[in-house]
């Protein structure tokens, strides 16, 4: 016995909403059952993991920070995927992003101006978007994958960072620590409400969020990147150049991601180091497709994603159970959402061998 | 379903009560690690530190954890999360954390923390530190009398000044026993990276080192020296399981003692800010059994260790010279503390040029 997919004849629009909202439940029942299996109270862990970050503000403010580069870079991707354009490599823009803006705080260190924060969020999305820029030049005149291409220079990334704050930019007063100064006050993002730490990089994420959603939905611009998604032929017809369209969703992706990159260092480490990211770059494309690559569904996308960040600490204290508990529910929570986002478009067939196998229609485009 | 749902989050809200109820006459003493509870190295070491604390003070206190910490932004919400939940004194047991942990100190006046390794403090904030220098003095003559080729490995982490005091000191012991020795050192530029540590290993050992020693927290360049059949150091916890025929002896950080006094002064309303350093004869740190050797480096061993525990001997005593030719000790003399807690240079010796 094998077990084939089978293309349904038509997808339904009701479970395509709520697809996301299946994966969630059962998200958080395979959770259960593993807190189950580990010998804690399933209720009040899932209680802790998921209620109680909510109910104090300063566990929101900390939701929010977390959220914030999630949905800018997820905003971004979600252009990307739509064109039909695979940006994997959101990570090293974000660390590019997060290195040219830091040009500013660190190498003109002497010079303070109100002028350096705005100079160092232009640097950040310079820096990402000409990051994005390579895997989109590849692609665009030498067909290069850009699935292996943007991901290969996420490593390249994280090591010219990891140079840069043992080498050249490295602290003169850090005891010889991969760290470069601290930035000085105006290079800091400032924070937007008294209550908590939440800074204006959240700010940047919902506007960005807000007009991406805006050009999907009510402009030309959005029009041609779903048709050369959907179809590069129709849009071939349409007088759409899926060229250009490598180069706008790759610069446009590049460049959130480094407004990402530059707002996390510029608003919560305050310097560079060598590691400035959990892997953002990468938990955003879980967040850009939970979020059905809608900019508003991301928002919400983001903020969930953040949760289980903030939420696995609580648990972590509360229950003493591993800090892997975080990547676990991550993970659930992918496979959940790219299973039913499969079972919509498929279904499983069990195929008996001795019997004659009709051939298959559809398939994978 | 809407009920269902109402119902639920009730009865999980009136669990979360009735648990954090229960729990409010105990002291919370907490701790954040930078690395796995069980990395058999540096976290290991604080949590069977925890452990002793939890075992000495029985019901009387709660010792909760956060592991796997990085060093950055995460460092701060964990902490600050530590200082909401109700402790009374959070331990942060990595040199990273020291900015996160003042800045967190200054919004929780009322909570106490001790931070190790570093040299930021507060009146909220007291540091502890271990002299491991002592116990690598007595490494490095153990490992001039093992190694046949007068070469040893040093894995380091970050060039930072605790590091370089490391390899000083054993690149001294070991040339009190052959002046000619030479130490060759790899900064891996971690403290927790099996992979990186273990390729460092490899590394050294491919250059021809026959002794292997590190300052990271994995065991596993203790696994690469068993690998390929040559005598390795362990690091912070006693390594032994991981070479049963590979680890000479270890530096064990033995944290409870220290946890439990400290613990007993909070309690005692006696708790200051403070800067401890403390060596083998407090018991903060102690020497793995002396194995896989013959008895008279054993006996070598155990003497410099008695010497150093009673204050005859201080391991950084003069002649000592610096990696240039010049002199830094002059003959009989001890550096003070605070020079050593900034060294930035190496002494003679040392087959590596340091990372400026």
């Amino acid at each position: 016995m094998r077990i084939e997919l089978e293309r349904r004849p038509r997808a339904s629009a009701l479970y395509a909403v709520l697809s996301p909202f299946i994966a969630l439940i059962l998200t958080v029942i395979a959770g259960g059952v593993m807190f189950w299996l580990l010998g804690k109270d399933p209720v009040s862990a899932l209680y802790s993991f998921f209620v109680e970050p909510l109910l104090d503000v300063w566990s929101l403010h900390e939701i929010a920070i977390k959220a914030a580069p999630l949905i800018l870079i997820g905003v971004g991707l979600s252009v990307c995927y739509r064109s039909n354009n695979w940006n994997i490599g959101a990570e090293g823009q974000f660390i590019m992003g997060a290195i040219a803006g830091s040009i500013v705080p660190v190498v003109f260190h002497e010079w303070h101006s109100p002028l350096v924060l705005p100079l160092m969020l232009v640097f950040g999305m310079i820096g990402g978007a000409l990051y994005a820029a390579i895997p989109a030049f590849l692609k665009a005149n030498m067909n290069t994958n850009e699935i292996l291409s943007s991901l290969m220079l996420v490593y390249i990334a994280q090591l010219f960072l990891d140079w840069m704050v043992r080498g050249p930019w490295r602290s003169p007063e850090a005891y010889n620590f991969p760290v470069t100064r601290d930035f000085a006050p105006e290079a800091v993002l400032p924070e937007i409400l008294a209550s908590g730490r939440t800074n204006l990089g959240f700010v940047f994420a919902i506007v960005a969020a807000v007009l991406i959603w805006f050009m999907m939905r009510y402009t030309l611009k959005g029009f041609e990147i779903t048709v050369l998604g959907q179809s590069e032929r129709a849009g071939r017809f349409a007088g759409f150049s899926s060229r250009r369209m490598i180069w706008f969703s790759m610069l446009l992706s590049g460049a959130l991601a480094g407004l990402a990159g530059i707002s996390e260092v510029s608003g919560n480490i305050n310097k560079l180091q060598p590691i400035i990211s959990p892997g953002y770059g990468f938990t955003a494309i879980i967040v850009a497709f939970l979020g059905r690559l809608n900019p508003l569904g991301i928002i919400a996308a983001g903020l969930f994603l953040a949760l289980t960040y903030v939420g696995g600490e609580a648990v972590q204290l509360t229950l003493s159970v591993s800090d892997k508990v975080t990547r676990v529910f991550q993970g659930l929570l992918l496979f959940f959402v790219l299973s039913c986002d499969t079972l919509i478009l498929y279904r499983i067939r069990l195929v008996f061998p001795g019997r004659a196998v009709p051939a298959a229609h559809g398939g994978a485009e | 379903m809407k009920k269902l749902l109402l119902a639920l989050a009730t009865s999980a809200a009136m669990l979360g009560f009735a648990a954090s109820a229960g729990a409010q006459d105990k002291t919370k003493i907490c701790f954040i690690y930078v690395g796995s509870k069980t990395d058999g190295g540096w976290t290991q070491a604080h949590d069977i530190g925890r452990q002793a604390l939890q075992d000495h003070f029985g019901d009387k206190i709660e010792t909760p954890f956060l592991e796997s910490v990085p060093e950055g932004p995460d460092a701060e919400r964990a902490i600050e999360r530590m200082a909401r939940s109700g402790c009374a004194l959070v331990f942060t047991t990595s040199f990273g954390f020291m900015d996160p942990t003042i800045k967190v100190a200054e919004k929780f006046p009322d909570v106490k923390f001790e931070h190790a390794t570093g040299f930021k403090s507060a009146p909220n904030v007291a540091t502890y530190n271990s002299r491991f220098y002592e116990g690598r003095y007595i490494q490095g003559q153990i490992a001039a009398k093992m190694s046949e080729k007068g070469v040893a490995g040093y894995i380091a982490s970050f060039p930072i000044p605790e590091v370089v005091m490391g390899i000083n000191a054993f690149v001294h012991g070991a040339q009190s026993v052959n002046p000619d020795f030479k130490v060759k050192v790899i900064w891996a530029n971690t403290w927790f990276d099996p992979g990186k540590e273990a390729d460092a290993a490899k590394a050294l050992i491919d250059q021809g080192v026959d002794i292997l020693t590190q300052h990271t927290d994995t065991t596993a360049p203790m696994q690469v020296a068993a690998e390929r059949g040559i005598k390795a150091f362990g690091q912070a916890s006693d390594m032994i399981k991981a070479g049963p025929e590979t680890q000479l002896t270890a530096i064990v950080d033995t944290w409870g003692a220290y946890y439990i006094k400290r613990t007993q002064q909070l309690l005692d309303g006696t708790w200051k800010s403070e800067q401890v350093w403390d060596g083998l004869k407090d018991g903060i740190l102690t020497m793995a059994p002396y194995t896989n050797m013959p008895d008279d480096v054993k006996k070598l061993a155990e003497d410099t260790e008695a010497k150093i525990r009673s204050g005859e001997l201080h391991p950084f005593t003069g002649p000592i010279k610096k990696q240039d030719g010049s002199d830094w000790l002059a003959d009989g003399e001890k550096p003070e503390d605070k020079v050593l807690l900034g060294m930035n240079f190496y002494i003679a010796g040392v087959d590596d040029k340091l990372p400026q």
